[in-house]
């Protein structure tokens, strides 16, 4: 059975990718899925070797036959998303997709055509495969293309006899969120000690027990503002969630990424040894789950 | 004038930019479309007053009517109506609200009704000179876009309006910078903040949006960003240093222009650069 483990955090910028790179680092045998998939970085980390690359169709786009429209001005009526000007030009950023412009076009003058919106890729790492996407500029449907690599790196686990799928999650709440945490056994969540940081936190946390998914938390950076750490720490345990890791403020982390290497791998200070005993954490209490 | 502050990496100071530009104009509205995470008014501690609520119009269903013909289902671009053999499903958070399905349906099955998927709310400074209007997307809710889009309307041409976007470089960081005079993006020092930042110049490039950048925490990391900027000809509209203090005041919601009013020139300054180049380009 191959478990999910997902890295998410409201906040963007505390220290997702971080983490997410030294526990790809410590997994023994673990596919590594980056569901940032609109700033991506774990690659500048990991360095992947593609070896199988897919396309992304996101929402289809309308496109008007200029020969065949008579200007009638229907389905610049009837779309709700402001799409289409009284002279018959589609936006193509406000455009969803939603064929309502094609049903009602009495002279069938419009196509919904396929758009491509973005690449996903299997590669190798130093630590094992890898799925990772990258959503073209401005897309929709960013929650449907971490699904596709979230799916992907599924069936790669089950190929190779993989038991974990590290989720690298996007920052947020929204839909790219909701698909990087459905189905996932465990969500850990990275935040930092900032009344940002807080109110994020307070806010993923509804999120994660509206889907009914166990949560740890980890607050990067806890001796910034030890006050703050504390409150933190007392709103996690009136939720019930458990604090499992606080990750001193570490120049190490940079330092690390400045020369592509999880900071683990790169060097065996304090703070990696806290991210290894925040991993063993996490995974004992994976293990404890049925 | 409209200006919008984004950036492609999160927590790399959108919130700061924007919070701490306003308070050193004096006199500007603050629209946070970060609606996913809002965190404007942690800095500015205003009470907020809801505005309204944001709605889409979803289907319902009249089962006594309906025929399971299916061609709701096969029209639905967003898998929000499923056929099934006894019944048709409809799961309305996969809904855009396009009203497609009530046009399509030969019985007129389907009615449409309005579903909440977050709100909006409004608070302004001591003397109303500053106006925040923050818009808040409903937990478990995944479409940000129509609550970023509601808020827009409230955009007071008349002033200067600064749009907190929310991060990386998908449909909801489109439908907060759609439109602007002008977008600031702020970035760090780091590999992943230039990797980011590439992917958001992309973004602008595309919409063609004037742009300049913010190197904050600047001094952490390396040359690269600057040497980007230099190499593309993007102007660097100010460096905000890495320092402990401004980190600090960050922490407990302070914004820093409070604390150290020499920024509140700088920030004047970054105003001035903006609105020549919107000038310049025949814009406001």
């Amino acid at each position: 059975m191959v478990k999910q483990l997902a890295v998410i955090s409201g906040k963007g910028g505390t220290g997702k990718t971080t983490i997410t790179s030294s526990f790809a680092a410590l997994a023994e045998n673990a596919v590594i899925a980056d569901c940032d998939v609109d700033a991506a970085d774990l690659h500048l980390i990991l360095d992947p070797k593609t070896f199988e690359t897919y396309g992304f169709y996101g929402l289809k786009v309308a496109t008007i036959n200029k020969d065949l429209c008579t200007a009638c001005g229907e389905c610049t009526n009837f779309c709700r998303f402001d799409a289409i000007d009284k002279y018959m030009h589609i936006d193509v950023y406000k455009c969803e997709g939603c064929a309502v412009c094609k049903y009602v076009c009495p002279e069938n003058a419009i196509i919904m055509a396929d758009k491509k919106a973005g690449e996903y890729y299997c590669s190798n790492t130093r630590f094992g495969p890898m799925v990772h996407a990258k959503l073209s500029a401005g897309e929709e449907a960013s929650g449907k293309l971490v699904s596709n690599v979230k799916r992907r790196a599924h069936e790669l686990a089950s190929e190779d006899d993989r038991d974990l799928i590290i989720i690298d999650g996007p920052p947020g709440t929204g839909c790219a969120v909701i698909a990087a945490i459905t189905g996932t056994d465990l969500v850990l969540i990275v935040t930092e000690p900032t009344v940002s940081g807080l109110h994020d936190l307070e806010r993923v946390l509804l999120l994660v027990e509206h889907f009914r998914i166990p949560a740890l938390v980890c607050i990067n950076k806890y001796d910034i503002n030890e006050e703050m750490s504390c409150d933190m720490m007392a709103h996690c345990q009136s939720r019930g969630v458990s604090v499992v890791g606080l990750l001193p403020y570490d120049i190490s982390p940079l330092d690390a990424m400045m020369n592509s290497k999880a900071v683990v791998e790169y060097c065996g200070n304090e703070f990696s040894d806290r991210i290894r005993s925040l991993w063993s954490e996490v995974i004992s209490q994976m293990q404890g789950m049925h | 004038m409209k200006i919008a502050v984004a950036s492609g990496k999160g927590g790399t100071g959108k919130t700061t930019v924007a919070v701490n530009l306003a308070i050193a104009l004096g006199s500007a509205q603050i629209l946070d479309c970060d609606v996913e995470e809002p965190n404007c008014n942690l800095f500015l501690g205003y009470d907020l007053e809801k505005q309204e609520d944001v709605e889409i119009m979803v289907p319902e269903l009249d089962s006594g009517k309906c025929t399971l013909c299916g061609r709701c289902a096969d029209l639905c671009q967003y898998n929000a109506i499923a056929k099934l053999p006894r019944s048709i499903r409809l799961f309305p958070k996969l809904c855009h609200g396009c009203g497609g399905c009530t046009l399509i349906c030969p019985e007129k099955a389907i009615i449409e009704k309005r579903r909440s998927i977050g709100l909006i709310e409004k608070g302004t400074n001591e003397n109303c000179s500053i106006e925040l209007f923050q818009g808040t997307l409903d937990i478990g809710e995944p479409m940000a876009s129509p609550v970023i889009r509601q808020l827009q309307a409230h955009i007071d041409e008349s002033t200067v309006a600064i749009i907190d976007s929310p991060p990386g470089t998908a449909c909801s960081v489109i439908a907060s910078v759609a439109g602007m005079d002008y977008c600031v993006l702020v970035t760090e020092p780091t590999p992943f903040g230039l990797n980011d930042l590439v992917l958001a110049v992309e973004v602008v490039r595309q919409m063609n949006i004037p742009f300049g950048v913010v190197i904050n925490r600047n001094g952490l990391g390396d040359g690269r960003i600057e040497d980007y900027c230099r190499t593309e000809s993007i102007p660097v509209l100010m460096r905000i240093p890495f320092d402990r203090d401004i980190a600090v005041l960050y922490s407990k919601g302070i914004p820093f222009v409070e604390a150290m009013p020499i920024w509140k020139e700088n920030f004047r300054e970054l105003y001035k650069h903006i609105s020549k180049s919107v000038s310049y380009r025949g814009g406001v």
